[in-house]
């Protein structure tokens, strides 16, 4: 139908495009103004969430009589990107070349990230797909861990790692990130839902469990373990080493950018523009491997 | 000759039991072992991450609980007191109270209402077609994505006029002078809430949008036919039902991070805030774990702080599962 003589109701159907569509074409159970009025809710929370990232980024782009004009204004009138030079500048002056914090913190980043997924992933099959001894205790361990956070470990794990001896070294910040439950979790609850019969039907070809989760269930389960490539880089990414890692040419990058940040109000800009580096990265990752996120969380529920 | 017989008999079947019993056990261990030594490389496989899961999660529990009946800081060796550390917090420690009543707020305002916002924006995104829907999950999840882009509202809550909160309600004439946003008791709460609100659509906003997507398309119709005539009636007969699984696992992260809240306030309110006006027991844990080194009594927080947070989370979860039911 052509727009011009569609009525009111019709274009804003047409616009808002809300709902499902059932078989016969039809939309299901959706009336005009409900749709106008969940629009409208939608775009105010959409704002109310971006409005602090939408400053930033003009911040970022702020020449510095911008950044204190009074009354301040949102939006940048004349973007320079004087800010990023300044904070390139200053990370070629710090005291640590500014190229080993990065390296820090990619290091932590990929292979926490990586090791996270091999572990947490080879741990989860067998989990999720068979029954042995103790393996409905492991997983009720599991879904208990969920419901605490780290604050309650935080000083025995403290204790356990300077025991270890690995205090001051990644593997302080490695280690409890290749043991978290919510990766496992997320993996096995996946992995539950690949069909018994492809599992039962390699172990007939005399397929070793380890080969059948190399080759079968691994290529199956990729947006379950692409879900947690994100959730991971997220929380490495951002990681500051905290009181585990106190050498400075161990620290990773949140904390060399932290730094530059401090030094008071004439970096306001520079501060800035370090937010948007640190954000521009996972938000950039988060975006790359949307599609297949949704796929795995559908089945991260807790089943009766 | 009788008497000794009626012993004898007596004595028969209760020892058979024993034999019996025993020869059971004996039985179920040896079928047990049998298992286990077949399902060799399942415990191969599970082996790294049980090992560790066992010395970072399952160990520092124990530990914690133990070191709550001592009194330990850092450098001599323990010695047991009972039950003093608890005995303290809620005998002599004013603060640790204005903490629990600070947690609980924060709790009872946020959790419930960011589990609703997560389920609501979720559900209302699902309903849009596929590059819109893919911008608004990334405007909603955003926030959440970089450890800490709270501190963007420093500077909005800034109190001197340059910051912006301040200057528009001047420009608006709604105030004279800036508003010590988080320096004065009565905003500071307000504050954490509203941020902590806009943290909150995290990875239960990201499995309720995947939940969404699995509902099977072909009951919405069903349901149509069998009279269901609006959307709230579909939201409440087919979506929250096939939703179950999600609706718990979101259930559990909403009330571990609700009852954790403790960065943005430490961040934006300043370590110790005004007056303990944004004290939690997370960062009343902090000041003795971290500041204090009064190990014994930090870990007896921690260990009050898990027991609320297991018991919370079980009572919810045997409500979550009665609805629809």
């Amino acid at each position: 139908m052509d727009f011009e003589y569609m009525t009111l109701r019709q274009k804003i159907r047409r616009i808002l495009r809300f709902g499902k569509v059932g078989s016969s074409g039809k939309r299901l159970n959706r009336s005009v103004w409900g749709d106008i009025f969940l629009f409208f809710f939608l775009g105010l929370f959409g704002l109310f969430s971006a409005w602090p990232l939408i400053f930033v980024i003009n911040n970022a782009f702020k020449p510095l009589n911008e950044i204190f004009l009074f009354p301040p204004k949102l939006f940048v009138q004349n973007p320079t990107t004087s800010n990023f030079r300044d904070m390139f500048n200053l990370m070629s002056n710090s005291w640590i070349p500014f190229s080993r914090y990065i390296f820090n913190t990619l290091f932590i980043t990929l292979i926490g990230t990586s090791g996270s997924v091999f572990i947490s992933s080879l741990a989860a099959f067998p989990l999720a797909k068979f029954n042995f001894p103790g393996s409905k205790t492991m997983s009720k361990m599991i879904v208990y861990s969920l419901m605490f956070s780290g604050a309650v470990t935080g000083i025995p794990n403290f204790v356990i790692i300077s025991k270890l001896g690995l205090l001051d070294s990644y593997w302080a910040v490695l280690l409890p990130t290749f043991s978290s439950s919510l990766g496992l979790f997320l993996m096995r609850n996946f992995m539950t839902q690949i069909p018994t019969d492809l599992i039962e039907s390699a172990k007939m070809d005399g397929a070793s469990d380890f080969y059948t989760y190399l080759h079968i269930i691994m290529p199956l389960a990729k947006p379950a373990w692409l879900t947690l490539i994100i959730l991971q880089f997220q929380s490495l990414w951002g990681a500051t080493g905290g009181s585990f890692i106190y050498s400075e040419k161990l620290k990773p990058l949140s904390y060399g950018l932290s730094q530059i940040a401090n030094a008071g109000v004439a970096r306001t800009g520079v501060v800035a523009a370090v937010s948007l580096f640190m954000l521009i990265v996972p938000i950039s990752v988060f975006i790359i491997s949307q599609s297949q996120v949704i796929e795995t969380m559908a089945s991260s529920g807790i089943k009766d | 000759m009788a008497v000794n017989e009626s012993v004898v008999m007596k004595k028969t079947p209760v020892r058979d039991f024993f034999k019996k019993f025993w020869e059971k056990r004996k039985k179920k261990t040896k079928h047990t072992w049998q298992l286990m030594k077949k399902n060799k490389e399942k415990y191969v496989m599970v082996a790294p991450f049980m090992i560790l899961f066992s010395v970072f999660t399952v160990l520092p529990v124990l530990i914690s609980i133990f070191f709550s009946f001592t009194n330990f800081n850092m450098l001599e060796f323990p010695d047991f007191i009972g039950f003093e550390n608890y005995k303290r917090l809620f005998l002599a420690d004013d603060i640790f109270l204005i903490a629990i009543k600070n947690t609980l707020i924060l709790a009872i305002i946020t959790g419930p209402l960011s589990y609703l916002m997560c389920f609501g924006f979720a559900w209302l995104i699902n309903e849009l077609k596929r590059p819109l829907r893919v911008f608004l999950t990334v405007v909603f999840y955003a926030p959440s994505i970089s450890g800490n882009a709270y501190l963007i509202w420093k500077l909005i809550f800034s109190s001197d006029m340059y910051g912006y909160a301040n200057s528009w309600l001047m420009d608006l004439g709604f105030i004279n002078e800036p508003i010590l946003w988080l320096q004065d008791t009565s905003y500071i709460m307000p504050i954490l809430i509203i941020v902590q609100l806009w943290l909150s659509l995290g990875v239960s906003f990201l499995s309720f949008i995947a939940g969404l997507q699995t509902v099977d398309k072909t009951l919405y119709e069903a349901g149509a036919i069998d009279g269901i005539r609006n959307r709230w009636q579909e939201l409440w007969f087919i979506t929250l039902p096939s939703m179950k699984p999600q609706l718990l696992f979101g259930a559990v992260m909403q009330i571990t991070t609700s009852l954790s809240i403790s960065s943005i306030s430490i961040e934006l309110a300043g370590f110790p805030s005004v007056e303990y006006a944004g004290h939690t027991i997370v960062t009343h844990l902090y000041d003795f774990g971290s500041v204090r080194y009064e190990m014994g009594y930090a870990s007896a927080i921690a260990s009050l702080l898990f027991f609320v947070m297991i018991f919370t989370n079980l009572i919810v979860q045997k409500l979550l599962r009665k609805v629809g039911r």
